[in-house]
């Protein structure tokens, strides 16, 4: 791969952490990934036992699959059960649990759920299907409402009559102002959401170090993207400055997607407020159809039951999302809630915090540290 | 730390998060639950789900010690003193043809390999078909060319069969079941138990070939790149694996959950610790191009000519020399070893200097691979 190699370089890993190393010094730092996808790089390239212990990493709520709360779901599930409907999904989305199972469950019963990988498929199927109504369960931060409004564009021009959207779309600078109102979370700083900041750009993210004083640099997904990042947070500490960088430049422009940000204010608004798991109602942190393609909005369509449903009292998924508790400090981790049975949303999505350190990170620091600095035939943790 | 296996209950263990990782160990090693009311997807996906339900709905039925080894193939000893292995598998894969190899091959490489791997030298197959109405005799034809091709190649006779045939709308084209019986060289031993820190896992060639060849071939990604399936007979490489090392103690092929659920079965097997060094994986440069693409994770995809072995450290450079002698062996490789600690653990050791687990796979990117 000759794409990925240069941001994979172990010699330029090591020299990296020996500068973070230094530059942090004795002082204690708490910097929070926003993004699920830098979640899933710093445990699947180890990098958590890579940093010196005084540097934590905490995990934060930019994971799409984990903010949806379940009576979302159990509306997902209610529309894949009518008759005639092809309920069309990501494929993460499917396995997370509502108060009665989960799409694949419904699937199993006999619902017809048909995972996608781009919603511009759901569009293809409807029009395969004329006599079926297709209905795509929109969910992401920025990132991905460009493609449901390309996918709305398509439908309204084709003129489909049989296609709507379940809109969960939601936008990533309320929940981070949610999570710095909290008083029980001190942080050092953010690294900033990579993919969000290709469609919104970097000024979304100025009231950071403007009202709350906390350094943002936005930051790529490959592993040396996160330890420059976080080479660059210490940089700001110790120069005592306080403001947005742009680790991502490579993608990421300040100015953000202009035509993505146009398509998305002609095909969604905002709602007034939306339920978010673990973090309660949030205002104008979600996104609608817009009222010029109503036709297309499955919430219009369809008079969805719409309950409200408490999280499971086990789950800590909130505290999890809010960056309050580890994945390993819920009480239920690993033992009620797996990978294969999962009773919350972090456990389900390879970006949520729970599967990440439960699939890759359950390794003690000294064991990691020793089988990462062996090779085959030293006998690395023999 | 010593060879010595520390088992500290996780009461007694200071450290919360040390605490609650050995909890964690200790629910992993529970017999799986079977919690749901119907069949899903996952429960033919290999992992965990699959694992539940034969536990607690097949071995709990047909419950005898043969059958309780659960591996590839059971090994049955004759009054002789002769010993056979016997295996079936079904075949489902969806399409039926995909580059590098059809529905036909895939159904006599993969039996035959289920043979070899369990220490037999594959002989006889059975073929059963479920066809669907209205199936082309012309296409079924091919099939079956394909098929007598493979057992060719693999040296196998096909000696028995069954035809069904379904109304239309009630199969997918058709399904193919086999069987087949092979026999165990009189000196031969291969045993789990015999496995120990320091021993080599070997890889017979590159992984993930024929789960992304398959996914393409299905069209509905919108990736065209150039990869075929490896659906191959192993059996020639396992003996000249076992030539050249004696000493080998365990061998799978990786099929269904590719690499990652071999190695965690042998982990769990075994009760000691697997690392992977992911630098020495052979995979093709544009097989993990496409997975990286589509955020899958090539060691939990499936393979059809390739098998894992376990063999004594100071045999592994020979035992890679033979595979490399050979076709289909070209890309074999030494891709990590056994260590006592984290016991039943997969570690992978990343190129990047990280350590991560390699865990069982849940829930199925892949379905009807095979």
């Amino acid at each position: 791969m000759k794409f990925v190699d240069e941001f994979r370089d172990p010699a330029a890993a090591r020299a990296l952490v020996k500068s973070i190393t230094e530059l942090a010094g004795d002082d204690e730092f708490k910097f929070m990934e926003v993004c699920g996808g830098h979640t899933h790089t710093i445990y699947r390239h180890g990098i958590e036992h890579l940093l010196p212990a005084n540097i934590e990493l905490v995990h934060g709520p930019g994971c799409p699959v984990c903010v949806i709360p379940m009576g979302r779901i159990d509306d997902a599930m209610w529309l894949a059960e009518q008759p005639d409907v092809i309920f069309t999904t990501f494929g993460d989305m499917m396995r997370v649990p509502g108060s009665r199972g989960s799409l694949l469950d419904a699937k199993a019963r006999g619902a017809d759920v048909r995972f996608v990988y781009s919603p511009l498929d759901s569009v293809k199927i409807a029009i395969d299907n004329p006599d079926q109504h297709v209905v795509f369960f929109a969910v992401g931060f920025e990132t991905t409402v460009p493609s449901t409004a390309v996918t709305l564009m398509r439908a309204k021009a084709l003129g489909l009559t049989n296609f709507s959207v379940f809109s969960n779309h939601v936008t990533i600078v309320p929940p981070m102002k949610a999570i710095l109102e909290s008083p029980d979370l001190r942080l050092s700083g953010f690294l900033g959401p990579g993919h969000v900041s290709t469609v919104v750009g970097t000024h979304p993210y100025r009231f950071v170090p403007e009202v709350y004083g906390k350094p943002v640099v936005v930051a790529g997904f490959e592993p040396l993207d996160i330890l420059q990042s976080v080479y660059m947070l210490l940089e700001q500490h110790r120069d005592g400055r306080c403001e947005v960088e742009n680790q991502y430049a490579r993608v990421v422009r300040p100015e953000g997607n202009v035509a993505a940000l146009k398509l998305m204010g002609q095909t969604f608004q905002l709602r007034p407020h939306f339920e978010w798991r673990g973090l309660g109602f949030i205002s104008q942190s979600a996104l609608r159809v817009h009222d010029d393609f109503a036709d297309f909005d499955a919430e219009v369509r369809f008079s969805m039951p719409g309950v409200r449903v408490a999280d499971p009292k086990a789950c800590q998924c909130g505290e999890v999302l809010k960056g309050a508790i580890k994945p390993w400090e819920c009480k239920v981790f690993g033992t009620a809630c797996t990978p294969e049975t999962p009773i919350g949303t972090c456990m389900v999505s390879p970006e949520g915090a729970c599967a990440a350190y439960y699939n890759f990170g359950r390794l003690h620091r000294e064991t990691a540290q020793m089988v990462g600095q062996g090779a085959v035939g030293q006998g690395a943790g023999v | 730390m010593t060879s010595e296996r520390l088992t500290p209950s996780a009461s007694q263990v200071p450290d919360p998060e040390d605490r609650t990782r050995l909890r964690v160990e200790e629910f992993r090693k529970r017999r799986p639950r079977l919690i749901d009311e119907v069949v899903t997807m996952a429960h033919g996906a290999g992992g965990k789900s699959s694992a539940a339900l034969v536990d607690h709905v097949f071995v709990e039925a047909f419950r005898n010690p043969l059958l309780e080894q659960l591996g590839d193939g059971a090994l049955l000893r004759l009054p002789s003193g002769e010993r056979l292995v016997f295996s079936t598998d079904s075949f489902v894969v969806q399409p039926i043809d995909f580059p590098g190899g059809t529905i036909g091959d895939l159904a006599i490489n993969g039996t035959v390999n289920d043979l070899a791997v369990s220490g037999a030298v594959p002989q006889w197959i059975s073929v059963a078909f479920v066809l669907e109405e209205g199936f082309p005799i012309d296409r079924l034809r091919q099939l079956a060319a394909d098929m007598r091709a493979a057992a060719d190649a693999a040296g196998v006779q096909i000696v028995t069969g069954d035809t069904k045939v379904v109304p239309h709308g009630s199969a997918d084209g058709l399904y193919i079941t086999t069987a087949g019986v092979g026999v165990v060289p009189a000196d031969r031993e291969l045993s789990p138990a015999a496995v120990r820190p320091g021993d080599r896992l070997i890889v017979s060639g590159t992984i993930a070939d024929h789960g992304m060849a398959v996914m393409l071939a299905r069209g509905n990604l919108a990736i065209e790149a150039d990869i075929e399936s490896d659906t191959a007979p192993v059996n020639g490489l396992v003996e000249a694996l076992l030539a050249a090392a004696p000493s080998t103690r365990w061998m799978r092929d990786a099929t269904r959950g590719g690499l990652g659920t071999v190695c965690n079965e042998l982990a769990q097997t075994v009760g000691l610790g697997v690392v992977i060094d992911e630098g020495l994986l052979p995979i093709d440069p544009t097989v993990l191009g496409c997975c990286d693409m589509l955020g899958i994770d090539p060691i939990y995809v499936a393979n059809e000519g390739k098998f894992v072995a376990v063999v004594a450290a100071e045999e592994a450079e020979a035992a890679v020399a033979a595979l490399r002698g050979l076709p289909g062996g070209a890309q074999a490789a030494v891709i990590g070893e056994v260590i006592a600690e984290p016991a039943g653990i997969v570690a992978m050791r990343t190129p990047f200097g990280g350590t991560r687990i390699v865990d069982m796979l849940v829930g199925d990117p892949l379905p009807r691979i095979c």
